[in-house]
């Protein structure tokens, strides 16, 4: 009688052993979950070290980092990597320039002055914007923007005989695609910074007789800077780590990073080369990787500062 | 439910493992996908009427990627006719075959190029030649180049169409990437070799071809077969010479290469003598002919 009512009803007892049992065993579970990342990141940290410094040491660092010519598989090969370390910087760079302004309008437009149901249109367009594959991205760009390109670059450079001409596939054409690409990391981010803003700078902005644009511009824009400097950032490391897009569209040439030349960028040089490969060459596009990966590490500490200052300040 | 939870959180945890581990066991040496041909060793272990039927061993293969897809039907087939022979191709550049067969690490290494005077050490066994087409764009009123041409066209001095018979527009370079096998061959033929200024550069025969396509004032190299696939591209000309297999035969279309199966000099394995004689065999040379690559026996 006794017995079977303890397993039809569970005593306390009963039920709280199970009960931390289960606990530990979550508790477990999720630690292991949280120190594989952990793991993962010094993994692939050290990885990227052990695996991109032979190469540096083989070539030399100055070489390697200064060096303009990327010759790899040259009877004399040479690696220097500097005009695709410039070529990202640059792209990345005149991508945030044309990209951040946009975005950071269409932030306002959506948090300050979208009416109801144009709001309904365009949020639901910008969360699109960032699931779009960036293979698609790049389709189109080598479809639609490259073709247009080459019209403009066949009629400003039509009588230089120095230009080699691209066919529109180019530094400029990657830079309007990356810009488009980072559009909904800026939009998303500002936007929610934005509407953090408390209510009351605004209505006191406003009661003091400020017009709506002024305040947008002078009260809100600034008091939400730490986000959106954050944004930006977040905007810069989507645009220095990406690839496939770019790839369709920036000719891949290693060239200095002019508008109309030919560009390699670092994500992009190790696409292209790393699969016939072989010996030194391979260990050069690892420390390509290298450096990239340090660009990113760069601007993950760079992120960390701005939001630790923008906790600080609240 | 908390079955489920907890379901939910081991499985995560298990594939967080798959792919860290994935990602840590990334090695440098691992450049070649494993590339078994997709029906490996038949399971009909039933005696076959071939004589030879007894040879049993395995082969290994390194080497070009261009010569890929030849070399995975002939070990299909090789498969299929001797069930004792297993062979494991694979495909990291002519180089690494070349290097992989000088040390022994590979049984045959293949090569898309002759080998070089400093490749010592090795038989070389030409099994097929392919052909590399000069392509332009169908709307290119240009028809022909000659070598020479050609070669200042890559390297930069000859930048506008009107200066070799075509419209007045600018030419657009297209090649391949730097570890190509095919940009070897062409620069190294062509006598361009690292000296080519390039407007762009793509990772695979169907990259250029495309660009090529696409782009009005574009010329590309890619392999004869590639060329003649369809007619999105048009061929040039060398030397007056159309890039046919009759004019590669007969020596005056110079932009060809040799496909190159190389063993380490000394004694030879028997399977892999079969393996050589089958190439240079009847069958294999169909296959080559299959692939649209020209025969050698």
């Amino acid at each position: 009688m006794a017995s079977s009512a303890s397993s039809a009803a569970p005593t306390i007892m009963g039920s709280h052993k199970t009960r931390t049992l289960l606990e530990t065993v979550m508790y477990v579970i999720f630690l292991v979950c949280g120190l594989f990342a952990v793991a993962a990141v010094l993994g692939i940290a050290l990885y990227m070290v052990v695996s991109g410094s032979p190469a540096i040491y083989e070539i030399g660092l100055k070489e390697f980092l200064f060096g303009t010519l990327w010759r790899p598989t040259a009877d004399n090969p040479s690696f220097g990597i500097l005009y695709i370390i410039l070529t990202s910087i640059t792209g990345t760079f005149l991508a945030i320039l044309l990209g951040v302004p946009v975005a950071l309008l269409t932030a306002v437009y959506l948090s300050e002055l979208a009416p109801k149901r144009v709001y309904a249109l365009v949020r639901p367009a910008v969360e699109l914007l960032a699931g779009i594959p960036s293979v698609i991205y790049g389709l189109l760009g080598a479809i639609l923007l490259v073709p247009v390109m080459q019209k403009i670059e066949t009629a400003l450079f039509r009588d230089d005989p120095s230009h080699q001409f691209t066919g529109g596939a180019n530094l400029l054409s990657a830079v309007i695609v990356l810009a488009i690409m980072i559009l909904p990391t800026v939009i998303n981010v500002s936007e929610t910074s934005l509407r953090a803003v408390p209510k009351e700078y605004k209505e006191a902005s406003l009661a003091l007789g400020a017009t709506h644009m002024e305040t947008i511009f002078r009260v809100m824009i600034p008091a939400a800077r730490s986000g959106v400097i954050t944004s930006v950032v977040l905007g810069i490391g989507r645009a220095i780590g990406e690839a496939m897009a770019i790839m369709m569209v920036s000719g891949n040439v290693v060239n200095p990073p002019f508008p109309f030349n030919s560009v390699r960028f670092l994500t992009t040089g190790i696409v292209t080369e790393m699969s016939y490969s072989s010996g030194l060459h391979r260990q050069a596009l690892f420390s390509i990787g290298l450096v990239l990966f340090l660009f990113i590490m760069a601007i993950n500490i760079v992120l960390n500062v701005f939001l630790k200052k923008g906790g600080e300040k609240r | 439910m908390k079955l489920k939870q907890i379901l939910c959180g081991v499985l995560s945890a298990a594939m967080m493992t798959a792919v860290f581990s994935g990602c840590a066991s990334t090695p440098s040496e691992s450049s070649s996908a494993p590339s078994a041909p997709e029906s490996s060793t038949p399971e009909s272990s039933v005696a076959s009427s071939d004589t030879g039927s007894s040879l049993t061993g395995a082969i290994s293969m390194s080497g070009s990627t261009s010569m890929e897809e030849l070399v995975k039907a002939m070990a299909e087939d090789f498969m299929a006719k001797k069930p004792g022979v297993t062979i494991d191709p694979q495909f990291n550049g002519s180089g690494q075959g070349i290097k992989d067969a000088q040390e022994g690490k590979a049984d045959i290494g293949n090569s898309s190029r002759e080998l070089k005077d400093e490749e010592t050490g090795l038989v070389p066994t030409t099994v097929a030649i392919d052909g590399i087409a000069v392509i332009v764009n169908t709307a290119n009123t240009a028809s022909g180049l000659t070598m020479e041409q050609l070669a200042k066209i890559y390297t930069g001095e000859i930048s506008n169409w009107s200066e070799v018979g075509g419209a007045d527009a600018p030419i657009v370079v297209i090649g391949r990437d730097a570890a190509s096998g095919t940009r070897g061959a062409f620069e190294e033929i062509v006598g361009v070799k690292d000296a080519c200024v390039y407007a762009q550069e793509k990772d695979s025969t169907g990259g250029v071809k495309t660009a090529v396509a696409s782009t009005p004032d574009a010329i590309g190299y890619v392999s004869l077969e590639a060329a003649d696939s369809d007619d999105t591209v048009k061929k040039m000309t060398l030397d007056s010479a159309e890039a046919t297999e009759a004019n590669i035969v007969a020596g005056t279309y110079k932009l060809s290469r040799p496909f190159i199966m190389a063993v380490k000099e000394g004694e030879v394995k028997p399977e892999v003598q079969a393996f050589l004689e089958y190439a240079l065999s009847a069958d294999g040379q169909a296959i080559v002919k299959s692939l649209k690559l020209i025969t050698v026996a």
